[in-house]
């Protein structure tokens, strides 16, 4: 019972990960029109600068607004220089010119860092575990990413709730026109934005660090994850993505632990291992087909 | 919603069919030149080439003149050399799969089954995928692709992420498979096959209601066309051409891996359509040997040959619309659209 | 009702709150020219992308040839006999006027699942799709691409391309809008001849070609219809003066 409870801490984990990077995607989608291939890079990219500033300072606390500042500021770049092109361009030309992107970031990750992972240490203050319910224990670190996972969700329903920016980014979504006769300038509320969600990716790539260790591509692998999810929840929608992300990341973490067990009790221990393994990665993309058999705009589509 | 680039008018010029006879004795003569200059690997780097540009041509066709942005051919392309792999796997093992069907190594029983099999699994995924549009379909592409690509990794009989090998490539009706030389003329044959079904293909009266459909989904609903069966089709028929080309691949490298599954195999594919001129029956011919041919010579270069094309890609996205064959459009005086 | 080719009863669709189609019934009779009048915003092009079959309403029914039209997809509604134009062009646009105009013929042959013969010569097709380019007044443009031709000829074209589907019920939003006088003139002249062979329900707002051109008015104000008759009897009723005529009655 204690590794099922654990499993599921574990999905939510994976899946407040998940909400951080499909947040962004599904807003810069939902506001600019873009896909953004290159969103894992800024994952990535903030995992790096973190474990790079951790490792000359000596300090996690210091390393992570090294990681968010560069997530960020790569983000901006990104949108200055290549993204802010696409916007009048069709989804085809967007995906490839994000795509030069990530073999331009990815490798110039491997020029600077190597092939070998990066690996962190949790900061001390992080490290050991805490007592859930009685009899469970589970590991500081994981539990203090779900609880900022989660204040950074409910910050950005604030900000995009509450108040004036996030009003314009609403009203952008829907009412282009409109935002422009407001007098706002729309190409700065547009760089705002991504630069938001690369902040956000940045935040979600600096707390997997310690976690899953930093190399090169490790942004795709979430991406397409994110990906699954963005299109579960229903593209352009913060909602979607929240709980979209939940359900993938529970369901993916519940089938990778359980699945190999499962098949071990009727076939040979190192196949079920693989094959288990195999359909636990798989269970997702089977989820994913399932929402868009029933549903094919998503759980929660952003407008009618 | 935008849609891609639009296909160039095809010039019924006499310079055209020239043109196409010159290239196809090229294509011909091209080992006979890589001997006389002694580029032994020329002849090799070709196969590459030509069997890949019909995987390519197969993606144009759903992506340049369906606008379906597919970001998961390579789901078709590495399941059809993984139909080769498994069925040259089990003919050396002797043992037939789930006991009953036995292996194979004749191209003329792997090579239509890998294109069977991809048109199936083309079926299935596109009539999942197609319920969606626009950036939505991008994603579960991709995603499915991603899906067949873990089932392989994860199916260790067939050795996982280490894939498999097929130490003799598969027969075919007589010919000498195992020099480069014949399996260079098998595959160009293969390859001027296909091209020439591409070409049939898009003027025929589904090709004209696909076309259609590219231009205003809206417009052809309204003129009585259920759309999704036809871009249905066209995807499984895209998914057959992959197919085909995974098989050739697995018999030419002789080596099948997840590898072939990978996204950025599917990336590539895009990148080819795009470099060639999308919609354009020869672009992707012409995109797959830039393609490669830019790889090799940054791969001499530096190893870190990505951070240059990639750079590159974006650049050739922002401001070199119309691909290779625009460029080429623009060198003869034609107009740009 | 014997003769109504299209019945629409008590249809409802909101967007959001906004009662797009408020409780409307209409029906159309076979033969006419039923024109659908009303300010801008008053839900008319809603009301034609809902019998065709783009839009889907919250409540009520659409029968056609008393067959009820509700769910059925907009292919299917049109090899029944519907069709409609575009007040927003939607041709295809890289192809040429006859192109498209042989698309739409060979569509009405049957289907398309044939992949090799080349289809761009095929006399079965261009032959008809040249006829009715000469009947929408395209002959001289019918191998100009879509993209150089004039507004008023994608208006044209948009009326060849629904006749090309040989309709029952011709559904028109806005054919003159954005049309110079001379260029209306020629549309409805089409219009009038096509008259007694197709039936049509007309979406305009150049009143001189409605008063024209249509046997009965239908007036639609913020989604519900306020009045019914032939034009003298639209032009006398009260109501519809003080919503809509009025502003504009010199």
């Amino acid at each position: 019972m204690s590794l099922v409870i654990e499993q599921i801490l574990n999905g939510i984990q994976l899946g407040v990960a998940l909400f951080l990077l499909a947040a962004g995607l599904t807003l810069i989608f939902g506001i600019m029109g873009v896909i953004n291939l290159a969103h894992g890079s800024l994952y990535m990219t903030g995992a790096f600068a973190m474990a790079w500033a951790t490792s000359k300072t000596g300090s996690f606390w210091l390393g992570v607004p090294y990681g968010l500042a560069a997530a960020a500021i790569a983000g901006i770049l990104v949108e200055l220089l290549v993204v802010r092109r696409l916007y009048a361009r069709d989804h085809l030309e967007q995906v490839l010119a994000t795509y030069g992107l990530i073999l331009f970031f990815n490798q110039m990750a491997t020029i600077i860092f190597g092939r070998q992972p990066l690996l962190l240490a949790p900061p001390d203050a992080l490290s050991g575990f805490v007592t859930i319910l009685p009899g469970i224990q589970y590991p500081v670190y994981r539990f203090a990413i779900i609880v900022a996972g989660l204040v950074v969700a409910l910050g950005l329903y604030l900000l995009i709730a509450r108040t004036r920016i996030g009003m314009l980014v609403r009203a952008g979504a829907t009412h282009r026109e409109m935002v422009r006769a407001l007098g706002v300038d729309i190409r700065l509320l547009y760089t705002f934005v991504f630069g938001l969600g690369a902040l956000l990716a940045g935040f979600a790539g600096v707390m997997a660090g310690p976690l899953y260790g930093v190399t090169a591509g490790m942004g795709e692998q979430i991406l397409i994850l994110t990906f699954v999810v963005v299109v579960i929840g229903g593209v352009g929608s913060i909602r979607g993505a929240f709980y979209g992300a939940l359900l993938v990341g529970i369901v993916d973490t519940m089938l990778r632990a359980f699945m190999p067990g499962l098949l071990r009790t009727f076939m040979a221990g190192q196949e079920a291992d693989a094959l288990g393994g195999g359909i636990g990665s798989m269970g997702v993309y089977f989820l994913m087909a399932l929402v868009l058999a029933l549903k094919p705009k998503g759980l929660f589509p952003a407008h009618g | 919603m935008a849609k891609p680039v639009a296909p160039r008018k095809e010039a019924r010029d006499p310079l055209r069919m020239v043109t196409l006879v010159a290239v196809l004795v090229l294509l011909a003569a091209l080992p006979f030149g890589a001997q006389l200059f002694e580029l032994g690997a020329l002849t090799s780097f070709a196969t590459r080439i030509v069997i890949l540009a019909i995987a390519a041509a197969s993606l144009n066709l759903i992506l340049g003149y369906g606008g379906l942005v597919s970001f998961g051919h390579a789901a078709f392309y590495g399941v059809g050399g993984y139909v080769v792999g498994i069925l040259y796997a089990h003919a050396r093992w002797n043992a037939p799969i789930w006991g009953f069907i036995p292996g194979v190594t004749d191209m003329a029983i792997t090579l239509p089954l890998a294109i069977v099999i991809c048109g199936l699994l083309a079926l299935v995924l596109g009539a999942i995928s197609l319920r969606t549009s626009g950036v939505q379909f991008i994603m579960i592409t991709l995603a499915f692709a991603q899906m067949i690509f873990f089932l392989f990794v994860s199916l260790k009989a067939y050795g996982g992420d280490d894939g498999l090998s097929v130490r003799r490539r598969n027969d075919f009706f007589g010919f000498d498979v195992r020099d480069d030389l014949s399996f260079y003329y098998i595959a160009l044959g293969f390859a001027v096959l296909w091209f020439w079904f591409m070409a049939r293909l898009v003027n025929s009266r589904f090709g004209l209601v696909l076309r259609g459909i590219r231009q205003s989904e809206r417009r052809m609903a309204t003129i009585g066309v259920s759309t999704y069966r036809y871009k249905l089709a066209a995807y499984v028929i895209a998914g057959m051409g992959a197919g085909l080309s995974g098989a050739l691949m697995a018999n030419y490298a002789k080596f099948v891996s997840p590898d072939m599954l990978n996204w950025m195999q599917s990336g590539e594919l895009m990148i080819m359509v795009i470099l060639g001129g999308v919609g354009t029956l020869t672009g992707p011919a012409i995109g797959a040997a830039v393609l490669l041919t830019l790889e090799s010579v940054l791969a001499a270069w530096t190893e870190h040959w990505a951070v240059i094309l990639g750079p590159l890609l974006v650049l050739v996205v922002l401001f070199w619309r119309g691909g290779l064959n625009g460029l080429i459009a623009l060198l003869r005086g034609g107009r740009r659209d | 009702m014997t003769d109504s080719l299209l019945a629409i009863s008590n249809l409802v669709k909101h967007f959001g709150g906004v009662h797009a189609t408020d409780d409307v019934s209409l029906d159309v009779r076979e033969g006419e020219i039923h024109a659908l009048i009303g300010p801008n915003g008053a839900g008319k092009t809603t009301l034609i992308g809902q019998i065709i079959g783009e839009l889907t309403p919250d409540a009520g029914s659409i029968l056609f040839n008393t067959e009820r039209f509700n769910d059925l997809p907009v292919p299917a509604r049109v090899s029944r006999g519907l069709a409609r134009t575009f007040q927003i062009t939607q041709l295809l646009r890289e192809e040429t006027a006859l192109a498209n105009v042989a698309l739409a013929i060979q569509v009405r042959q049957g289907h398309s699942f044939s992949f090799f013969r080349d289809a761009r010569k095929d006399p079965s097709l261009i032959e008809p799709a040249l006829k009715i380019l000469g009947d929408a007044g395209l002959s001289q443009r019918a191998h100009v691409e879509v993209a150089e031709l004039s507004h008023g000829e994608h208006k044209q074209l948009e009326l060849a391309l629904a006749l090309a589907t040989q309709p029952k019920l011709l559904l028109l939003d806005e054919p003159m809008a954005g049309l110079g006088a001379a260029e209306s003139r020629e549309m409805t002249e089409a219009l009038l001849a096509l008259k007694g062979r197709v039936t049509m329900l007309l979406v305009e707002h150049d009143m001189e070609a409605v008063f024209a051109l249509a046997d009965r008015i239908s007036v639609l104000v913020y989604g519900r219809i306020i009045a019914t008759g032939t034009s003298a009897e639209i032009q006398a009723n009260a109501e519809v003066r003080a919503a809509y005529l009025g502003e504009g009655d010199a």
